[in-house]
């Protein structure tokens, strides 16, 4: 091959390599980089697949908790139990606020989605205020009841109930952790991947303790013992 | 902008849209497109009216009707919430899957162990 031709067919391939293939390459590393969540085999996001995962196991938690509570409930003194200190106005408001923070946490991934950072912030912050509302209603509700004579250690009837809604407490306080790093990491564009699938991992986690919540309601606060 | 310069450019577009076709037809962008807000708060206002039915009737005497209506009603928020709210009724069905399995688990592990407590019986 002459030495004419080698340089046609290298410059071919510099031309080929730089309009296309290698600028797409790029392209593609980028966006895997930065843009796009890595993804499964399945063709799914790893991210979302993990927490779909977790949230799974974390039924079998709640259930324990759940059932424990179930076992015990009629363990207790005749003057403290659920007859004597359930406030169901109170728990009522209470719940129908954790509710209501799903639907902000909602319209923070729907903001996200649609790329609007200003309005994903502003309902995050919202969705962390009324976890806030809620925490500080369980927090109030406890005290209440300690004061009423109902101590951690005073029958399985308390500690089963103290168990149950205190650890659903923490995953609210862990939430509240959650929307509110998420929203400053908005603030200071420091996410570095899929901004809306950040979004919506914490709102997964957020409806699961809403959802968590539903049923804690009814077994433990409406159906009498 | 020759054909031989347009031709990989344009290639790469369609292999972009077509990446993102694909996700969304795998739930990565498109379950969150299937609901708009207005519906949200449809949604939210539907799950507000079952609270209060809940709370409503823990104060009439419904007799023998009362414990299945509640476990109904908590199961249809539980049911609303999870597939709008957490969008499973438009994502992928692995998700669907991944989380009814957990809670299907959750729920014969803990029947059974109810059972051996004699929890249900009188």
């Amino acid at each position: 091959m002459s030495d004419v031709v080698k340089e046609d067919v290298v410059d071919a391939a510099v031309d080929e390599a730089h309009s296309g293939d290698i600028a797409g390459a790029l392209a593609d590393a980028h966006d895997d980089g930065h843009g796009e969540a890595h993804h499964s085999s399945l063709g799914l996001s790893n991210t979302k697949l993990a927490m779909w995962l977790f949230l799974g196991s974390e039924c079998l938690l709640f259930g324990g908790l759940i059932t424990t509570y179930m076992l015990y409930r009629n363990a207790h003194s005749a003057d403290v139990g659920p007859d004597q200190l359930w406030d169901i106005p109170f728990t009522s408001a209470s719940s129908f606020v954790l509710l209501m923070s799903s639907l902000t946490m909602v319209m923070a991934v729907s903001a996200a989605n649609r790329k609007d950072d200003r309005n994903t912030k502003s309902w995050l912050i919202v969705t962390a205020l009324l976890g806030s509302l809620f925490l500080a209603g369980q927090v109030y509700e406890f005290t209440t009841f300690y004061r009423e004579g109902l101590g951690y250690t005073d029958s399985l009837f308390a500690s089963s109930f103290y168990t149950l809604t205190g650890f659903h407490g923490v995953h609210v306080s862990v939430g509240i952790v959650m929307l509110l790093a998420t929203m400053a990491m908005i603030a200071k564009n420091k996410i570095s991947g899929d901004k809306a699938e950040t979004v919506e991992m914490v709102g997964l986690y957020w409806h699961f303790v809403d959802v968590v919540w539903i049923i804690i309601f009814t077994l433990v606060y409406l159906i009498p013992a | 902008m020759t054909d031989v310069e347009a031709s990989p450019a344009t290639e790469h577009e369609h292999h972009l849209h077509g990446h993102h076709a694909d996700a969304g037809h795998d739930g990565e962008h498109g379950p969150h497109d299937a609901v708009s807000d207005n519906r949200y708060i449809v949604i939210a206002v539907i799950l507000a009216v079952i609270t209060a039915a809940e709370v409503a009737a823990s104060y009439i005497d419904l007799g023998a009707v009362f414990i299945p209506l509640l476990l109904f009603m908590m199961a249809v928020k539980f049911f609303i919430v999870a597939s709008f709210f957490m969008h499973l009724r438009f994502d992928n069905r692995v998700f669907t899957w991944l989380f009814y399995t957990g809670v299907v688990l959750a729920v014969v592990v803990y029947v059974i162990a109810l059972l051996t407590f004699r929890f249900f019986e009188a």
